[in-house]
């Protein structure tokens, strides 16, 4: 290394005497340091040219560089460097790639596609996708669901029906649940009554005096139950009544009480208090046609029925 | 650096070098400022966008009181990654009425532009008061106090004369009122109208019941119709898919 520091005879100071002595050294940059800024300032120059830059009154140099793109409407069009015109154009590179896949989800019927081995094989990938991002906060990760809030998908008990159309209608326009709260209609001993008739359809110990009551209630026109939940007790999937007599719980906490009394008295508290719960949101306007077919058939995978 | 400068006027004068030093700023921050308001199309026109109702509003006070915005962003960038996960890119007019505005660039959490409607109240609930109770992997607090507090609506009228005075076109007067008529039809007018503004806060958490709880309105009711209205206010049905990209 050879020594950098000016000698006294040549050293240029700024002049000014700092405390009586101090003083500062007003050498030139460094030629690197020079060239490189220069560099820099061509190099904005160049920027300025091809990207949007300079404001001017009411718009702005526009750049010389262009992006070119298909829009929904199949036109082509080519508009100045933007990160919006970007993205359209990363939007067609990577509907162009999946294009052979969504063609074919388009035109094929459902069991098809999940008998097509290269088909299910994108379905897993993409619709594990789009099951993550939109279904998996209320219906988990795995579709196993949160019990007394969100349906367990993975089980073959559908409240709306298994099916494919019936998936396919309940991801386009949502669901609601409701039953009405019978304390409101029914007395007290009543309503003892049906919860052991249903704590009995559903093999859970209880007591068979009230339970026989509790059938004639189910079936009679004063609490109506039959109506949705059926002669059978089996539900109703077109209104979304479940199947009372499969031991498979969503809203009553039957399977977290203890004891056979805990269970009844769950039961209980669904037929007193009914329930205005079981929203599901519609996502035919967030996803698009052929995101919602992929995930039907993803759905129905994980515990799909007829 | 032959001509005449000296370093030492100015590191000597320190009332020049107070007014170089604004200068300096001013030209920046006019270069960089300046033209986003007289560019015609910094903030895009597009239907639907409309100032919160006061219990909406009352929902985003809380929301920045509990310091959501900590960890959420409110700006879907338009990149194909952040489209497919949350949907279309957020636009400057979405946020026009936002006072200050929730972009944020720090996402410990999801983005929540477009978080409305997305889940049901129910579920908003439940993941505010235990959010591993729905996300098993999330980091985020809870905040159970949501459900007990009362919503303190005693001073609705003068948080929105506030955001009034910054230009939100809240209404106090006849005038005004006829004015949000024309813009925003009557429906919404009607919800901006500063008089009428606790009851309509009333009316809407009783009708929506967000917590899920009639007995009175809780915190927990106007954090989730504010959750619930964010990013639903466009229909983007209504644009062609680049609407939007000759405004940039």
């Amino acid at each position: 290394m050879s020594d950098h520091k000016p000698s006294a005879h040549s050293a240029q100071t700024t002049g000014h005497a700092w405390d009586g002595d101090l003083q500062e050294y007003n050498n030139p940059l460094p030629a690197w340091w020079v060239w490189t800024f220069y560099a820099t300032v061509v190099f904005s120059i160049v920027y300025w040219i091809i990207y949007p830059a300079w404001p001017i009154g009411n718009t702005w140099t526009r750049g010389v560089k262009t992006v070119t793109y298909v829009n929904s409407e199949g036109e082509t069009k080519t508009h100045g460097w933007n990160t919006r015109a970007l993205l359209m154009a990363d939007l067609n590179k990577a509907a162009a790639a999946q294009k052979p896949y969504f063609d074919k989800i388009a035109s094929m019927p459902y069991d098809e596609i999940a008998r097509d081995p290269e088909m299910s094989g994108f379905i897993l990938s993409a619709g594990r996708a789009i099951f993550s991002d939109n279904c998996a906060p209320c219906h988990q990760s795995g579709g196993q669901g949160v019990l007394s809030f969100f349906p367990n998908l993975t089980d073959d008990d559908w409240l709306y029906g298994g099916g494919y159309d019936r998936i396919h209608e309940t991801i386009v326009q949502g669901r609601r649940g409701y039953m009405p709260a019978f304390k409101e209609v029914l007395a007290d001993a009543q309503i003892d009554q049906l919860a052991n008739y249903v704590a009995s359809v559903s093999g859970i110990a209880h007591d068979a005096k009230l339970a026989a009551l509790g059938d004639q209630l189910f079936h009679g026109n004063a609490a109506g139950c039959y109506i949705c939940h059926g002669d059978d007790a089996k539900g109703r999937q077109d209104v979304g009544a479940p199947n009372l007599t499969d031991a498979v719980w969503l809203w009553a906490t039957v399977p977290s009480a203890p004891t056979p009394e805990g269970k009844v008295a769950a039961i209980r508290s669904v037929v007193a208090e009914g329930l205005n719960r079981g929203v599901m949101p519609a996502w035919g306007g967030r996803l698009t046609p052929e995101q919602i077919k992929v995930l039907t058939v993803y759905v129905h995978e994980l515990g799909g029925g007829t | 650096m032959n001509f005449n400068f000296k370093h030492e006027w100015v590191e000597t004068n320190v009332g020049l070098m107070a007014v170089l030093t604004m200068l300096a700023i001013s030209v920046g921050g006019l270069v960089e400022i300046a033209p986003l308001f007289l560019i015609d199309k910094t903030v895009e026109k597009v239907e639907g966008v409309r100032p919160y109702t006061p219990l909406e509003q009352r929902g985003r006070d809380i929301y920045m009181r509990e310091g959501c915005y900590t960890c959420h962003s409110q700006m879907v960038r338009p990149f194909r990654d952040e489209m497919l996960r949350y949907g279309h890119y957020s636009l400057a007019a979405e946020s026009q009425y936002d006072h200050p505005f929730q972009w944020g660039s720090k996402r410990t959490g999801p983005d929540l532009a477009r978080v409305g409607g997305k889940y049901s109240n129910e579920w908003h609930v439940q993941h505010l008061v235990a959010p591993r109770s729905m996300v098993e992997v999330s980091v985020m607090p809870n905040y159970p106090w949501l459900l007990s507090a009362k919503l303190d609506i005693s001073d609705i009228e003068l948080r929105l004369k506030a955001l009034r005075k910054v230009g939100v076109p809240y209404s106090l007067s006849q005038a005004e009122y006829d004015a949000n008529v024309a813009t925003f039809g009557e429906t919404v007018a009607r919800q901006l109208h500063i008089p009428d503004s606790r009851k309509n806060l009333v009316e809407q958490a009783n009708f929506g019941n967000y917590d899920g709880d009639r007995s009175g309105i809780s915190e927990m009711d106007a954090l989730v119709a504010y959750l619930q209205v964010l990013g639903t206010m466009v229909d983007f049905s209504k644009y062609s898919d680049d609407a939007f990209v000759a405004d940039r």
